[in-house]
């Protein structure tokens, strides 16, 4: 064959393969969605969402464990939003580029893959124990945001550098301090990428059972959270500890669980995509 | 004034000086130094970590590299307008409110009047005057770099710097560009690097030609290239290099 046939044979066949690698993923969703809505769905109702966890499966609900979820997704939110956005302008514009910016950068893009166990027994010791904070709401979101602190450091970063310099001119050459241009500039330029970086950083800080658990979230708790001082449970930790039983109700009740979380996942990304797209319009239309 | 990127002695020696209200031209080959001396009028060089400049640079008698120098108020008095027209991902309005804003100017009816005054002074007016909430990006290349002229008279700048720029532009769009300098002129005071010599010697009341980092020559453009009295000027003008 020749050497241009070969080359339009890969083409084509590189086509297939991302076709064949795209369905894959998104088929395997198709078929996790419909088990799990199979599985659970008829057991949502109002009682379910509001009643207390019980050792009656059937009388069980999730009230404590999405309420528990709500609250440290928000006070996550608050704690590692600012301060990994923050963090992010410093070190991207105000940062002189050295040696010790560049040991900083490798090293925050490896926290990001540092095991989340290990945030939980950091958070342990100085959240709970040397802080005071108890097994709470606010050791957990603590906890919880040195987690996910590194990947909006990183995504906030990666969004500023993508502006393209000859804003930063543009301002600068109209006299705006390093600050004005930072601000009315290059974060609305970088806000997609930055948002982005916050939808996939909560996605992850959702799901997180292992570090809670170190900390002390309960697995039975027959009670609401009233403060960020009260102690609490997660939908992943009562999911974790229904589907662990035995009994069949059980498993029923833990796949509602699952959808019930699923729904808070997809409401958080629909509220940060709203936002996104918000800002976004703004400026690139 | 000297200047070095690190043990780069990138310009040597440079000595002139330019009159209120005119039009001064700076052409040479790639690579002589020309945008470099350009940006160190506005101290756009800053922003280079190894740059370094020694001697001085006056306007008005005050010398702009000095220790209590603002840097932005600098900016402000001495606008620039890029190669590469690089209008704000915002509205045409918000383009050229942008320089008030940053002033901290919260008059409404002061910053549209400044608007639509720098915009009949750039000569886009009438092609925007309806769309003003439009993107700034929606618009052709020459009329954004049109809004960028707009965006720096909006300031009230005593000198505007210009690095290339019609460069980018179609013919049609230099000529315009070209014709505002000269009416621009009157007001304002006008430095051009530019790599057209044709333009250099149309619009231009006195040229510098530089070189390899040198100011090789300056004089009256009719000078220059009619009766340069360097030969590597002359070489440049009748095109044997460069």
């Amino acid at each position: 064959m020749s050497s241009l046939r070969i080359n339009r044979f890969i083409d084509k066949g590189f086509q297939y393969v991302g076709i064949f690698a795209t369905l894959f993923g998104l088929i395997m969703l198709a078929i996790f969605l419909f088990n799990i809505l199979g599985d659970g769905l008829s057991r949502i109702d109002w009682d379910f969402l509001t009643n207390l966890p019980s050792r009656r499966a059937s009388k069980a609900g999730i009230l404590t464990a999405w309420v528990g979820t709500v609250w440290i997704m928000i006070l996550t939110s608050l704690i590692a939003i600012p301060l990994g956005v923050l963090a992010g302008i410093y070190l991207q514009e105000y940062g002189t580029k050295n040696k010790l910016a560049t040991i900083i950068e490798v090293n925050i893009s490896n926290l990001a893959g540092v095991p989340s166990i290990i945030y939980g027994l950091l958070g342990l010791e100085i959240f709970v124990r040397l802080m005071n904070m108890g097994s709470s709401l606010l050791a957990g979101a603590c906890t919880l945001s040195l987690l996910i602190l590194p990947v909006i450091i990183v995504a906030t970063r990666e969004a500023m550098k993508a502006v393209p310099n000859s804003l930063r001119e543009a301002s600068y050459g109209m006299g705006a301090t390093k600050w004005q241009t930072t601000w009315y500039q290059i974060l609305p330029a970088a806000s997609g990428g930055i948002i982005t970086g916050v939808i996939l950083a909560l996605s992850r800080a959702v799901g997180e059972t292992a570090p809670l658990i170190v900390i002390g979230a309960l697995a039975y708790v027959p009670f609401v959270p009233q403060t960020p001082l009260d102690e609490f449970t997660v939908l992943p930790m009562q999911i974790f500890n229904w589907v662990s039983r035995p009994q069949k109700d059980f498993l029923e009740n833990g796949a509602a669980a699952i959808i019930i979380l699923l729904l808070i996942t997809f409401c958080m990304n629909g509220i940060a995509i709203y936002f996104r797209n918000k800002w976004q319009k703004k400026i690139n239309w | 004034m000297n200047v070095y990127y690190g043990d780069n002695h990138v310009l040597h020696d440079i000595n002139l000086s330019m009159k209120e209200n005119t039009v001064t031209a700076f052409i040479g080959p790639s690579g002589c130094g020309k945008s470099t001396f350009l940006r160190t009028l506005n101290r756009m060089n800053d922003y280079i970590d190894t740059f370094r400049l020694t001697g001085k640079l006056e306007i008005d008698g005050k010398n702009i590299y000095g220790k209590k120098v603002k840097v932005e108020e600098l900016r402000q008095e001495v606008g620039m307008v890029f190669q590469k027209p690089n209008p704000f991902p915002k509205t045409i309005f918000e383009n050229v409110a942008y320089g008030l804003k940053i002033q901290g100017n919260k008059d409404k009816d002061f910053i549209e009047e400044r608007v639509e005054k720098s915009l009949k002074q750039s000569a886009l007016w009438g092609e925007v005057k309806d769309k003003l909430h439009n993107s700034a990006l929606s618009l052709s290349g020459g009329q954004q770099q049109r809004l960028c002229i707009a965006r720096t008279l909006a300031v009230k700048p005593s000198i505007i710097l210009m690095d290339e720029p019609a460069s980018a532009l179609d013919p049609i769009s230099t000529a315009k560009i070209e014709e505002l300098i000269s009416e621009l002129k009157a007001n304002y005071t006008i430095v051009i690097v530019t790599h057209n010599m044709q333009q250099a010697a149309r619009i231009s009341d006195r040229t510098a030609f530089f070189y390899l980092g040198n100011l090789i020559e300056y004089d009256k453009t009719t000078e220059i290239f009619t009766n340069p009295k360097n030969k590597q000027t002359e070489n440049y003008i009748t095109g044997r290099f460069g």
